[in-house]
């Protein structure tokens, strides 16, 4: 047993450190929030060209490098940490996921090296105008007409829904119920019958959009996997997807953490520092403890989640792994970055500082994909309503 | 990351679990699951027998390097050990100071007459230890030591005198360190001794303190010109603070994941409870299960994380964190069973003051989050060297 990175993943670490450093500061997440997109197209390029970041878990048979689910959540945290504004949970934690789960050969020879090398991006929509989560948010449709499936319905809270080239879509059978009935199908945001429409959010660092379809018809070659088979493919996506969300809460909450001991130590009160106050003291230690167990439960959550992309023993706990890094990181994230309001004092509620950003994205984060809650009462499902 | 054992390691767990299975049967049989914090005034005698049991196999001892009789395991195999020992239900261990700390101080600091004195009643459970730190005056701030040690020059031995509290096991114990002031002009760290002292003298009282259990578990013992060899120093006199912070170094942290065992036990008793009695529809007592369940498994990856750590031996930020996410879990777990128990929750096993495990497991964890460094004492500890914030003036 060694629940620890290697050489090579540090390595990874310690890059993926320095690049964010560089170009994920404040003025360029500041800016990055004017944008249309909400990222900056020629950073993205730049991280798709240097760092490859997009093709990390994408097999090499498809323009990837093939690393793992560790490699991701590590990268992940990073990005948490540097709050970077970029396509990278849709496009590559959401959709290259439900590709590598769901994707025909080739559908994922055409999208996968695209993605990859940035050329495309990409993202997932599943839930209809009530949000929800699991299978019964799902309330588009797709109509078989002939060869064709014609698709009626809407999606909101779509993660960067208004500026993804392609999109992939859950719809169900016509008057199926649940788990029953769901299909994927991957089609281009300009294909005729799509409308997307920006939803400006409270966290200005991820766009979030709502998208229609009215009669759109696509043929076979655009659905993925079975016909009405799909919500257990499309569940294992958005575990993952959680997961990935939940590595960057934890990079979060050691970021705010960072931010907090340092300002304490220099801001000046009663001829003392302020972090040499054990009121102020005590909470930057329950801080630490959140950003330490965030982290712990991400880099399991990571083993987990390789084993269920590529096959081992612990691939079986991806649903109860995605649920406990989801409620930790929620619950550490958003503690962690108000306490770091608070202990800014005045300065923490300015839009100058950076603390509201991280404050907002936390809300954010928390909602996405489930809350701390929503994930507890699928743990205590697992706990208390099986045997 | 590789979160799978080696299969030589799997080996060993497999011989560990057959031992416990064979050996923890007949007249140690009920002992199982007892004897634990909490619990740990329950058949003493028999768990001292146990202990001897254990030596007999060979596993006392577990991480002591061979050459001082010991089984030299690896991290790793004394933590599956360990887990075993939690999984197979065997008794809170009243070897366990002399184990995981005497023996340990003694191979570091002690002399070789120490050593042969001391260790071979360790290695073979026949010879029990208690721990003399903290007194009524010297609780979070243990540097403030008031008993005394004279030597007397006609003698040739040492002469203690005062008061050590929350000693648990002194009435049981052959043997006691206790750390004294050997400069009575000294104050704080500076002027103490390490001393290895011999209980059941007339000299050394022991009064058990009733707790807000019923039971007694810890003692107050009095020492009044109690006598000590003048070779049972450890160190030399005024070394006693560096002696004393050595020993509490050497928890590494590989009893946590067996501990984490003996927690899950009693979480599985709580969903039991609340599957049976109707709690498990209540949506607010789900939440906090599954939150429990949440925090238990972080605890795990916290210490996996802990025992991975640090080729060097050196102490991360994880091992910094344990003490306190442990002792507050486990007080809120305590809280759950009964709220879980919900009116049941009241009623005793019998009169006059008969707790059931979880009553009993809920009234002892408020001492969790006190012993072995208040919650207080760790958020400061924490602040200081993990994130190192300013220490507060003192006085």
């Amino acid at each position: 047993m060694n629940f620890s990175f290697t050489e090579e993943q540090k390595m990874i670490i310690d890059t993926a450190d320095s690049f964010l450093a560089e170009i994920s500061t404040s003025s360029a997440i500041r800016s990055a929030m004017e944008t249309p997109r909400g990222y900056d197209q020629a950073t993205w390029q730049r991280i798709c060209q240097e760092m490859a970041w997009p093709a990390m878990h994408i097999p090499e048979e498809f323009g990837g490098l093939g690393l793992g689910g560790v490699e991701l959540v590590a990268v992940l945290e990073q990005m948490g940490r540097y709050q970077l504004c970029s396509p990278f949970l849709s496009s590559a934690c959401m959709a290259v996921n439900i590709l590598l789960i769901a994707g025909e050969e080739h559908q994922c020879a055409e999208y996968l090296p695209q993605i990859g090398s940035g050329e495309l991006t990409a993202t997932l929509a599943y839930a209809g105008s009530n949000g929800g989560h699991d299978s019964s948010a799902i309330t588009a449709t797709a109509t078989k007409r002939g060869d064709n499936y014609v698709l009626n319905g809407s999606y909101r809270y779509v993660i960067d829904g208004d500026s993804s080239d392609l999109l992939i879509v859950a719809v169900r059978r016509p008057s199926t119920v649940g788990d029953e009935g769901v299909s994927l199908f991957c089609l281009s945001r300009d294909a005729l019958g799509v409308k997307t429409k920006w939803l400006p959010t409270m966290d200005q660092t991820r766009r979030q959009a709502e998208i229609t379809l009215t009669n759109v018809t696509l043929g076979k070659d655009a659905l993925m996997g079975e016909e009405g088979g799909a919500w257990s493919s499309l569940e294992k996506a958005l575990d993952l997807a959680t997961i990935a969300v939940a590595a960057e809460q934890a990079g979060g909450a050691q970021q705010v953490l960072d931010m907090t001991v340092a300002y304490t130590k220099e801001r000046q009160q009663f001829g003392r520092t302020v972090a040499s106050f054990q009121a102020v003291k005590h909470q930057a230690a329950d801080m630490m403890v959140a950003a330490e167990s965030a982290k712990s439960s991400i880099y399991y959550a990571g083993c987990v989640a390789h084993e269920a992309m590529y096959g081992g023993p612990l691939g079986v706990e991806l649903a109860e792994a995605a649920s406990i890094a989801k409620a930790q990181c929620s619950a550490a994230f958003f503690a962690n970055a108000s306490t770091a309001i608070q202990l800014h004092g005045g300065v923490g509620f300015t839009w100058e500082y950076d603390v509201h950003l991280y404050f907002k994205r936390a809300k954010s984060s928390e909602i996405l994909f489930g809350n701390a809650k929503y994930h507890r009462e699928r743990l205590a499902s697992i706990l208390l309503d099986q045997g | 990351m590789q979160l799978s054992f080696s299969p030589e390691d799997e080996k060993f767990r497999s011989d560990v679990a057959a031992w416990l299975k064979d050996n923890l049967v007949g007249e140690f049989a009920k002992l199982k699951f007892r004897g634990g914090p909490g619990d740990e005034h329950m058949y003493s005698g028999e768990r001292r027998k146990w202990e001897q049991k254990l030596a007999q196999g060979g596993w006392v001892g577990v991480g002591w390097a061979k050459e001082f009789g010991g089984l030299g395991c690896s991290i790793e195999q004394q933590v599956i050990f360990n887990e075993e020992y939690a999984r197979a239900g065997g008794p809170g261990r009243v070897g366990h100071i002399g184990e995981g700390l005497v023996g340990p101080t003694l191979l570091a600091f002690g002399s070789d007459q120490q050593k042969e004195k001391y260790l071979p009643g360790i290695l073979n459970g026949s010879e029990l230890w208690c721990q003399g730190y903290s007194e009524p005056s010297a609780g979070s701030d243990l540097s403030n030591v008031k008993t005394k040690a004279r030597f007397d020059e006609v003698t040739g031995k040492w002469l203690i005198s005062g008061q050590k509290v929350w000693t648990s096991l002194a009435h049981e114990s052959d043997y006691c360190f206790v750390l004294a002031r050997t400069d009575p002009d000294s104050v704080g760290h500076k002027g103490l001794g390490f001393f290895l002292i011999k209980m059941g003298q007339p000299d050394i009282e022991v009064r058990p303190i009733q707790q807000l259990t019923g039971t007694s578990e810890f003692n107050e013992v009095f020492f009044d010109e109690a006598e000590c060899d003048g070779s049972d120093i450890v160190g030399e006199p005024g070394e006693g603070w560096k002696v004393a912070m050595g020993l509490l170094g050497f928890e590494r942290g590989v009893s946590t994941l067996g501990q984490q065992m003996q927690f899950q036990n009693e979480l599985d008793q709580i969903i039991a409870i609340a599957k049976k009695n109707g709690a498990a529809e209540d949506i607010v007592i789900r939440q906090r299960i599954a939150d429990a369940h949440v925090g238990l498994k972080t605890m795990r990856y916290n210490s996996m994380r802990m025992l991975s750590g640090g080729e060097d031996g050196s102490l991360q930020k994880e091992a910094l964190i344990y003490k306190l996410y442990w002792a507050t879990w486990h007080r809120d777990l305590g809280e759950l069973a009964m709220d879980v128990l919900g009116q049941e929750a009241e009623i005793l096993t019998a009169a006059p003051y008969e707790l059931t495990r979880l009553q009993s497991m809920y009234l002892f964890v408020r001492a969790d989050t006190i012993y072995g460094g208040t919650n207080e004492i760790q958020r400061n500890i924490i602040a200081e060297r993990g994130l190192g914030m300013p220490k507060e003036p003192r006085g």
